[in-house]
């Protein structure tokens, strides 16, 4: 098992930096999900580390030893490319052993590892095919075997499962994370989506603009967001970021003292209807079957509230919305950061 | 009318006057040829007369058609291997992220764009004993004179080489854009597993580019056979039929020695050997070829 060191790498292109200045470690033998929306730098992120990118700054050090200037091959890495990059004109069984074949594994070795790997992620069927034959799930356990049957300490993930539909990626996930711990892989794995972050990653770096915005546990990032940006980015429906101002109303509410302009953020699931609390005009209501969303206007921003269960709610109708103190998240208008 | 009569009727319309040229100047001259064959060749105070296989039995008597088809097949053997592999190797090459690699496609596709005769000619001064290029470089180095294009032994190969120069550019065109079809996080796949250079090309884009290898095959192959317009300003099949190609063989026939029955036989050779050719071609490596 190795651990994964990124210190203060960036990648440039002229003026602009796709990556700027990103400091994270894995922990050996963890799953970390690099979140963030398009173009905020993940995906480059994780190219440097694999080495199909060079950083303009910064080292990268794979258990213990500074890789930043070897080559893919030599920094004892796997990885998953969103496209599969299944050689097309290769049989499953060929594509999988590419690498070794390369290495020079001995045949008897090859074969051996091919059908572990092969039983493992149930292709033992499929060996011949080409990948043209296979259906988009099957070319993902591809992908994968291909990868595990490297052994590497590290797996590189690059939205492996963003070109599955719904229900299979699920399935996927589980999977891909059962694999991991059961192989005691290191594992970066890139994602937009942060449903598949919350529930596969041992922790969260949730990137923006080329930064790292917040790197946290899942549990963490949800309950305690370092950002006004972190808290609308996980959990859906989005939390609610209003500015104080349009909740001041509501008896209770303690925001942190200090000179600053502050938003306050609210989950959809942490509201409740309250006789004394503020008035909500009605936009539209969801409804869901297990739960209500109920879109409002609250002191002329926009805000959503979650109810268990069906809930009665008309356009035009005035609700009145409360909330706890302790689902009140505050953030400075200027910087977006935690103020409390 | 009804709408559907009407489209089959603008449909014939449409096609017609491509398919009049087609009729008139490829299908009915193909098939008049192949009925010519059959005929002896008209002369003023003899009309021709039907003699069955008499033309192409003399084909098989003739030493000249015998020497112009070797030397045909020297020429393919020479050319086509030598210029795909060219091709390939200037594709990969030009392919690369290397500086000023819009100038070497440039440079290297020039070849096709000049007319043959032209080429030809630059040819011929390059080959001009005493005096040519060749000449100038080997008489530096104290090479004996050599008349390249003047013997028999070096002329076919003196051809070949000028055909291989035309040649590789154009092919290589396809290459290049076979191989920009190739996704390039293939190239990345097989960095991280290791692979070389070369055992990426040998393994995954050689194979990749086995498609476009049948098409500039069979394309490299009718041009083999069909090349006269390089023979004519360089050699006119000479010395002593050393480069006398069979298409060049067949255009003496016809329009030197006006024996037309003869050359529409030999045509009709030819043009049953290429189109054997092609069918082989397809019938053997459209299996080993990895369409996507």
């Amino acid at each position: 098992m190795k651990d994964i060191a990124v210190e203060g790498i960036s990648r440039r292109w002229g003026e602009a930096a796709a990556v700027d200045d990103v400091s994270f470690t894995v922990a050996a033998g963890t799953l970390v999900a690099l979140l963030g929306p398009s173009g905020c730098g993940k995906s480059t992120t994780l190219r440097l580390i694999a080495g199909l990118d060079q950083p303009s700054a910064g080292r990268i050090r794979i258990g213990g030893a500074d890789v930043t200037g070897l080559p893919p091959a030599r920094r004892g890495i796997a990885m998953v490319f969103q496209s599969y990059a299944l050689f097309p004109h290769l049989s499953v069984a060929e594509n999988i052993l590419f690498g070794l074949k390369v290495r020079r594994v001995e045949p008897a070795e090859r074969a051996d590892r091919l059908r572990r790997v092969a039983d493992m992620l149930g292709l033992a069927a499929l060996l011949d095919r080409k990948p043209s034959q296979l259906s988009g799930g099957q070319q993902q356990r591809v992908a994968l075997a291909r990868a595990i049957v490297a052994e590497a300490a590290v797996c590189l993930m690059d939205e492996p499962l963003s070109n599955l539909d719904a229900q299979l990626r699920l399935e996927m996930r589980r999977e891909i994370r059962a694999l991991q711990t059961r192989l005691g892989m290191t594992m970066i794995y890139v994602t937009h989506d942060q449903s598949e972050a919350m529930t596969m990653a041992d922790r969260i770096i949730l990137m923006r603009a080329g930064r790292i915005e917040q790197n946290a546990t899942p549990a963490e990032i949800y309950g305690r967001p370092a950002t006004g940006f972190a808290g609308r980015f996980v959990g859906t429906p989005p939390m609610n970021v209003i500015p104080a101002a349009a909740a001041a109303g509501l008896p209770g509410l303690q925001p942190p003292a200090g000179p600053h302009t502050l938003l306050l953020g609210i989950r959809p699931e942490a509201v409740r209807l309250d006789p004394a609390g503020l008035p909500a005009e009605v936009v539209a209501a969801e409804y869901l079957g297990a739960d209500t969303l109920v879109e409002t206007r609250l002191g002329g921003s926009p805000f959503v509230a979650r109810f268990a269960g069906r809930v009665e709610a008309r356009t035009g109708d005035v609700l009145r919305l409360g909330w706890g103190p302790e689902a009140a998240h505050w953030f400075d208008t200027g910087t977006d950061r935690r103020m409390n | 009318m009804t709408t559907r009569a009407r489209d089959t009727l603008i449909g014939w319309a449409l096609l017609a006057p491509a398919m009049t040229l087609l009729v008139a100047f490829t299908h009915w001259p193909a098939l008049a040829s192949l009925i010519e064959s059959f005929y002896s060749t008209a002369r003023p105070r003899r009309p021709a007369r039907f003699v069955g296989t008499a033309n192409y039995e003399q084909i098989l008597a003739d030493p000249v058609f015998w020497q112009a088809f070797s030397n045909n097949l020297l020429y393919a053997a020479g050319t086509i291997p030598v210029s795909i592999a060219l091709a390939i190797l200037m594709a990969v090459w030009v392919n690369d992220r290397i500086p000023g690699r819009t100038f070497a496609r440039v440079a290297y596709f020039t070849p096709t764009v000049l007319p043959m005769i032209a080429v030809a000619n630059i040819w011929l001064f390059f080959f001009t004993p005493g005096y040519g290029l060749l000449e100038q470089i080997t008489g530096a180095f104290g090479l004996p004179s050599h008349n390249w294009l003047g013997s028999p032994e070096t002329a076919l190969a003196a051809v070949t080489v000028v055909a291989i120069w035309k040649e590789a550019g154009f092919f290589m065109i396809f290459y290049l854009a076979a191989l920009q079809a190739i996704p390039p996080v293939l190239a990345e796949a097989a960095s991280l597993e290791g692979a070389s250079r070369w055992t990426f090309f040998r393994r995954v884009q050689f194979p990749l580019l086995m498609p476009t290898t049948l098409f500039v095959l069979i394309n490299a192959v009718i041009n083999a056979f069909r090349m006269i317009d390089q023979i004519i300003v360089m050699t006119r099949g000479g010395p002593d039929n050393a480069t006398t190609l069979v298409l060049f063989y067949i255009y003496q026939v016809g329009f030197s020695f006006w024996d037309t029955a003869y050359a529409a036989a030999l045509t009709v050779v030819l043009l049953a050997l290429l189109g054997l050719v092609a069918f082989v071609q397809y019938g053997i490596l459209e299996r080993r070829v990895h369409y996507r």
